[in-house]
């Protein structure tokens, strides 16, 4: 009986296996690739025909010792990898009371303060994502990078903040979320500004 | 402040109106599907292939079994498949996984669990992922409300000897339930923009002359049924907070209601198949409240953003993503908590102590608000039961519930089944810092964040495998030999021991003959009994729990 029971479950599992396992992500995959490719493939921005990123995929915009490269735009702080690891997305996972969490956001202000010369600095800014890939910024700390960035390029602030204010992505149908600035396409958009 | 209140209020309203929509058409299809006659000629194949017998139902013993055998099969192939991963393909050259790994990972995703002690960026390939991850979210999604329908037959049966028979209940729900909405839910996250590829990792120079990786895999196949299915194992690290698995706010709030879906439609399919609408509704209204109460809660925590850290920053924006917000991220978080999907669209650990407490406090409650697919339905209608015994105590009357008599054996059940996951939640917490060299192990190498902060990461990893939740606070490092083990065992009596006892329950119902309502009867579908099933919920979970939540989150919040 118990036998019997037993190969019953393991042919159900190898039919269900060939069924669920394979031919529903292949149909999946048949449809993503044929009918959606841009998405199926990863959102993937291309600059003179040069893959450069995913539109949904944060990069960070430092130099190799970390520290950032006042003619772009910065992302937020992350915890994948060594900063933006597309193969190893993670948060820091501090809590809130975890006294690395404190030091780092500190750390931060004090590194923003210097540069841009303002202590009233969006959460966004001060600390990492849950990814570690996030892609986006808020408005608040968009516009609060746009005069330093033009300084470092030699750009009219003005134009540089305008720039900023175009590329603001309003909440979805209105009222989901949150609105966001894509560092990505910003600092595509800033490149060719000049 | 006061526009957030607006914000969630309208996407509450949202999730609201389209579960109320959507919960009768699919409510009254599912009680079709299990209730059917005829069987389509594909399951007939089936059916014939596997050696079964369709026409003829099971005892609740014969049910059991084949629940048993079927989960055993897949927990040996799961493990089998994650120990040979180097020679299959598409393995991305990743080595196997360890024993203890492997044992871990198997109960997992076989017990709809999906506690993740991996990485999955760095541990798993497409094969792993798609033939066995993937298989098992949904025939463990299957299980779940075959033994749902199991004990709603046992209520609906008279003088019955069965309860149905599981491979038809099995086969139809995955077949006629899961399958199409999967499919069709993960060409909608495709249009928002979850990958759906074989690329691998791509290499990319970008505009800086640096370089980036962008990785691939078969994603939205598998976002769509971790979420239907509540199961909540993600393709990456990161679970749904990875843009590739959960790119917009949009998508946000659409993976919201995969996870609510069918775990509020099935107290419509509930009322249904037991001839009285109302019952479901007495239900489904219970689990709303809970529900409405709980998001409330997170959210006041987390917009309110107390804690040294959060105060600091200016925000509780540590482990959220900007496009969710914290609203995005605290509907998300207590979604998937209080359904048993387990989930995350930002990191729980980083939450604010009150916050993540509610995480904890959702998952306590026994999932059952309105808990995963099908274990949600047992789960409060075990609930139902120990409510009216209690009310049948107050007034002195034999208690019967939708006229079936709550007798020694039916409460002794019930009671086992209430007293099983607070036990291995609380002894493998106890555990894990009571017995010598393993507490070092666990102090040194498992938590992460120090002080009160760090045993909430081993009560929330207990919690989360007892309940069959899976998500965590993911700093703790539970890919260690004790942790994989005691996680497993859990994960595995946390699951297979209420569904003994629901389908004993479910055998003792159906044997039973109706008994008319009469004048005494407590009446089960009016706002007096939804108010009962809260006050048992509340005050069960409050006294067992209490004081182990007062050494972890509230000792870290309340100051």
């Amino acid at each position: 009986m118990k036998f019997r029971q037993t190969w019953t479950a393991i042919r159900a599992m190898l039919i269900l296996t060939a069924a669920l396992g394979i031919v529903y992500p292949l149909a999946v995959t048949g449809v993503g690739q044929l009918a959606l490719p841009a998405q199926a493939n990863g959102s993937l921005i291309r600059v003179d025909g040069e893959i450069v990123g995913s539109s949904l995929i944060g990069q960070s915009f430092t130099d190799a010792g970390g520290n950032a490269r006042r003619e772009w735009f910065q992302s937020r702080p992350s915890a994948a990898g060594a900063g933006y690891d597309g193969g190893a997305s993670s948060g820091s996972n501090w809590g809130p009371e975890n006294p690395d969490l404190i030091a780092a956001i500190q750390e931060r202000q004090v590194a923003i303060e210097r540069a841009d010369g303002t202590t009233d600095i969006p959460a966004d800014a001060l600390t990492a994502s849950g990814s570690g890939l996030d892609p986006h910024i808020s408005p608040a700390y968009a516009r609060l990078q746009a005069a330093g960035v033009a300084e470092a390029r030699g750009l009219s602030a003005a134009d540089v903040s305008d720039l900023v204010e175009s590329m603001i992505q309003q909440r979805d149908l209105g009222y989901l979320g949150e609105p966001t600035v894509n560092v990505l396409q910003l600092n595509i958009a800033l490149a060719m500004l000049g | 402040m006061g526009a957030t209140i607006w914000f969630l209020i309208a996407q509450l309203a949202t999730i609201a109106l389209v579960l109320v929509l959507v919960h009768r058409p699919l409510g009254d299809y599912m009680a079709a599907v299990y209730t059917s006659k005829r069987d389509l000629t594909v399951e007939r194949g089936f059916y014939r292939l596997i050696g079964v017998d369709f026409h003829s139902e099971q005892s609740w013993p014969a049910y059991l079994r084949s629940v048993l055998a079927f989960s055993a099969v897949g927990i040996l192939m799961l493990y089998a498949l994650q120990r040979v991963q180097q020679v299959l393909p598409y393995s991305l050259g990743l080595p196997p996984t360890s024993e203890h790994l492997a044992f871990n990972t198997a109960i997992s995703f076989v017990t709809n669990t999906n506690w993740q002690s991996y990485s999955p960026d760095l541990t798993l390939g497409y094969t792993v992922q798609l033939v066995g991850l993937a298989v098992q979210n949904f025939v463990s999604a299957g299980v779940g409300i075959a033994v749902a329908v199991a004990l709603i037959r046992g209520l609906a049966y008279r003088s019955s000897g069965t309860i149905g028979n599981f491979w038809v209940d099995l086969t139809r729900g995955t077949l006629r339930l899961l399958l199409p909405l999967a499919f069709v839910s993960a060409i909608v996250l495709i249009v928002g923009g979850v990958i759906q590829n074989v690329n691998g990792f791509q290499d990319i120079t970008t505009i800086t002359g640096g370089s980036a990786i962008v990785p691939g895999g078969p994603v939205a196949s598998q976002e769509a049924i971790k979420m239907l299915g509540t199961n909540g194992g993600g393709f990456f690290n990161v679970n749904s907070a990875h843009p590739f698995e959960n790119p917009t706010a949009w998508t946000n709030l659409f993976e919201v209601l995969l996870m609510l879906l069918i775990p509020f439609s099935l107290p419509r399919t509930f009322g249904r198949m037991v001839g009285d609408k109302r019952q479901g509704i007495a239900i489904a209204a219970t689990m709303a409240t809970l529900y409405l109460v709980s998001v409330s809660l997170m959210t006041w925590a987390e917009t309110t953003g107390s804690g040294t850290a959060p105060h600091l920053a200016g925000a509780a924006m540590e482990g959220k993503e900007v496009r969710f917000g914290i609203i995005g991220s605290t509907i998300f978080g207590t979604t998937s908590t209080i359904t048993s999907t387990g989930a995350v669209n930002s990191m729980h650990d980083s939450f604010t102590s009150l916050g993540g407490g509610m995480a904890l406090v959702n998952m306590m409650l026994g999932e059952i608000a309105p808990g995963g697919v099908g274990a949600g339905m047992y789960g409060i209608l075990i609930i139902a039961i120990i409510a009216v015994f209690i009310a049948g105590l107050m007034v002195g009357r034999t208690p019967e519930y939708l006229g079936k008599k709550i007798g020694a054996r039916e409460i002794k059940l019930a009671s086992l089944y209430i007293l099983t996951t607070p036990t291995l939640v609380l002894v493998g917490t106890a555990l894990s810092f009571a017995i010598p060299g393993i507490r070092e192990e666990v102090a040194t190498v498992s938590i992460w964040n120090p002080g009160l902060h760090g045993f909430s990461e081993v009560l929330y990893a207990f919690t989360s495998a007892a309940n069959n939740n899976g998500s965590a606070f993911a700093g703790l490092t539970a890919n260690t030999p004790w942790m994989n083990a005691a996680l497993g065992v859990a994960m595995l009596l946390g699951r297979f021991l209420p569904i003994l006892f629901v389908l004993a329950l479910a055998g003792s119902f159906a044997a039973q003959d109706r008994i008319p309502a009469s004048a005494g009867t407590l009446p089960t579908h009016r706002p007096q009994f939804v108010g009962l099933l809260l006050a048992t919920i509340v005050i069960v979970s409050a006294l067992t729990y209490f004081p182990v939540l007062a050494l972890g989150p509230l000792a870290e919040g309340l100051r």
